[in-house]
């Protein structure tokens, strides 16, 4: 035999996984320890849950849940729908080669860094010649204003991941049975009716997948595009968890306690992984976990 | 037979699809367009609403300032160094997890797969993995980029599960037959029969590391900044002397010119590179993912 040549190959990336991802989740237990540098892990003292207590009764704490959970929840309600819709459309498109224009500049802003992405969003949103402004014929400074915050950063979400979304669902459409549409036909059904009867009841389960995945992470509100976004004045709507997390740790190395705030946010994530788990695999076959 | 048909014919639908699809393309489109006009333009015409479809003022000068520019420079090499490095790095990991895990008769093969699994949903976070980091040394190297990192779990389960279903048994029984060991296998059969899942791989981890700034952002020092966290200075922080600038005139307002220029013709020279390359794999997209989502 010779797998030890199968093992040997799995030693580099278990020896990488290991040190980078499992000796991190032994570190998680600084946010009950009063964490010294020079006192390792489990020799800094024992705090118990002073830094979650902390946390909770910080000024900003409601605000930051509250913006938290709001933005990935209407980021999710509405950018869910759209990839469904879209693949629904571009599968039934005949011509092939627009099909795969369409879905090539459909697919084009995801491969675009969110630092080119804000920079642009900055440059339309200016109030003094910026795109959107001019097509207003106003000067508003969109990025000032806490209220438009999560019109931005949804509405340009959508724009940059909507195309790209529709990859699993055009994935699964192409494995349905040709068979289906030409019944469909022959009983003389539209192609409205083709999509309704045909196409949807084949995306309702990966559809519900796609949305246990997107519920789980509904805690997870990139920290990139609302750190790059946000300003001074717009805070009351962009001050979420995930900038405070890195803010309190990076800038200004209070590693227990930012590590305390992550775990909570973390926790709070499986909780609902669980929960709409749960829900989805009574109401229908699909069980993720 | 069409007395039988209800709503509309089948040509219609057709081009009430194509209009939808046509109206989301150009709304996709156009800002991108937009920023490549202004990028040929005067700024103050882009500001004043004049280059909608075409430039105004034709000009390179932004383009000549962008590659100019030292920081813009360094950033661009540093980038295609970590993106060609990082590639490298992942791609590799990537295969050498993906296949012995595609052995469904490794003793082991369940336990190594949760032990993988596990990193995917849950993981230590920033702060504990960023003292790994520098316990190990790793800070202001470029290895930091990569190896925290690990293995790309989700891509590594696209790549097994095509080994697994795509990779005609018969090829590999036959070299096993032949004589030659797994290894052997994998580097003569396996690999060469995998070059659709190879390329899809390539690209994501080439856009990955070609977008990324995070990282860089808490692991490296100034000079060896990506060319991304570089440009944070030019997109992200001058609207904020934009102002102030406005209440000095002269030379101030040339050099407040170049800086809006700098910005368009930047973000061109940033997201080019990604843009040009993946349209080359795009058919390899959908495939992947499907043998992906095929359980092995």
């Amino acid at each position: 035999m010779d797998n030890w040549q199968l093992y040997l190959l799995l030693l580099i990336p278990v020896i990488i996984t290991v040190i980078y991802k499992y000796i991190p989740m032994y570190g998680i237990q600084i946010a009950f320890r009063d964490f010294k540098a020079t006192r390792g892990y489990a020799g800094s003292e024992f705090v118990g849950l002073e830094w979650f207590e902390r946390f909770f009764s910080a000024p900003t704490f409601g605000r930051m849940m509250k913006n938290t959970v709001l933005l990935s929840l209407y980021s999710l309600l509405w950018s869910f729908p759209i990839p469904i819709v879209l693949s629904l459309c571009i599968n039934q498109l005949r011509f092939h080669r627009y099909k795969r224009v369409v879905q090539t500049v459909l697919y084009a802003p995801h491969f675009i860094s969110t630092m080119v992405i804000c920079g642009m969003i900055r440059i339309f949103l200016s109030p003094s010649g910026g795109l959107i402004n001019l097509l207003l014929g106003s000067q508003v400074d969109f990025l000032t204003q806490s209220n438009a915050f999560r019109t931005i950063y949804i509405a340009s979400g959508i724009w940059q991941d909507a195309g790209w979304g529709c990859i699993i669902y055009l994935a699964t459409l192409s494995n349905i049975d040709t068979t289906l549409y030409e019944a469909a036909k022959v009983d003389g059904a539209s192609v409205f009716q083709r999509i309704m009867n045909v196409d949807v009841p084949a995306l309702l389960p990966m559809a519900i997948l796609m949305f246990i995945m997107s519920a789980g992470s509904l805690m997870n509100v990139g920290f990139e595009k609302v750190w790059l976004l946000q300003t001074d004045l717009n805070k009351a709507t962009s001050d979420v968890i995930a900038v405070y997390v890195y803010q309190q740790g990076i800038e200004n190395a209070k590693y227990s306690y930012s590590t305390a705030v992550g775990l909570f946010n973390t926790a709070i994530n499986l909780i609902l992984l669980f929960i709409v788990n749960k829900i989805s695999s009574k109401a229908s076959d699909v069980d993720f976990i | 037979m069409n007395s039988k048909k209800r709503g509309l014919s089948d040509k219609t639908s057709d081009i009430i699809l194509v209009v939808i699809c046509t109206i989301v393309m150009l709304i996709v489109a156009y800002p991108l367009y937009y920023v490549l006009v202004a990028s040929f333009s005067n700024p103050y015409d882009v500001y004043a609403g004049k280059t909608f479809l075409l430039p105004s003022q034709f000009t390179l000068q932004g383009y000549t300032a962008v590659f100019a520019d030292p920081n813009i420079l360094s950033g661009y090499v540093n980038s295609i160094k970590y993106t060609v490095v990082g590639t490298i790095f992942s791609v590799v990991m990537l295969y050498i997890t993906a296949y012995p895990l595609a052995q469904k008769d490794l003793p082991g093969r369940k336990f190594f797969s949760i032990f993988f699994l596990i990193t995917m949903y849950f993981g230590g976070g920033l702060i504990p993995t960023f003292l790994v980091v520098k316990d190990t040394g790793l800070i202001d190297s470029m290895w930091a980029l990569f190896l925290p990192g690990g293995v790309a779990v989700s891509n590594m389960i696209i790549v097994r599960n095509y080994f697994q279903n795509s990779i005609p048994r018969e090829l590999i029984e036959a070299s096993e037959i032949d004589g030659c060991s797994k290894l052997r296998t994998f580097v003569k059969i396996v690999i060469p029969l995998s070059k659709p899942i190879l390329a899809v791989m390539v690209v994501f981890s080439m856009v990955a590391y070609w977008n990324d700034w995070f990282t860089a952002l808490i692991y490296l020092t100034a000079e060896k900044a990506p060319l991304p966290l570089v440009l944070r200075n030019v997109l992200i922080r001058s609207s904020a002397s934009a102002s102030q600038a406005a209440t000095i005139s002269g030379g101030y307002a040339e050099l407040q010119k170049l800086t809006e220029m700098i910005k368009f013709s930047s973000i061109i020279v940033a997201a080019a590179p990604m843009l040009i390359v993946y349209p080359f794999v795009q058919k390899y997209f959908e495939k992947g993912f499907m043998a992906g989502a095929v359980k092995g």
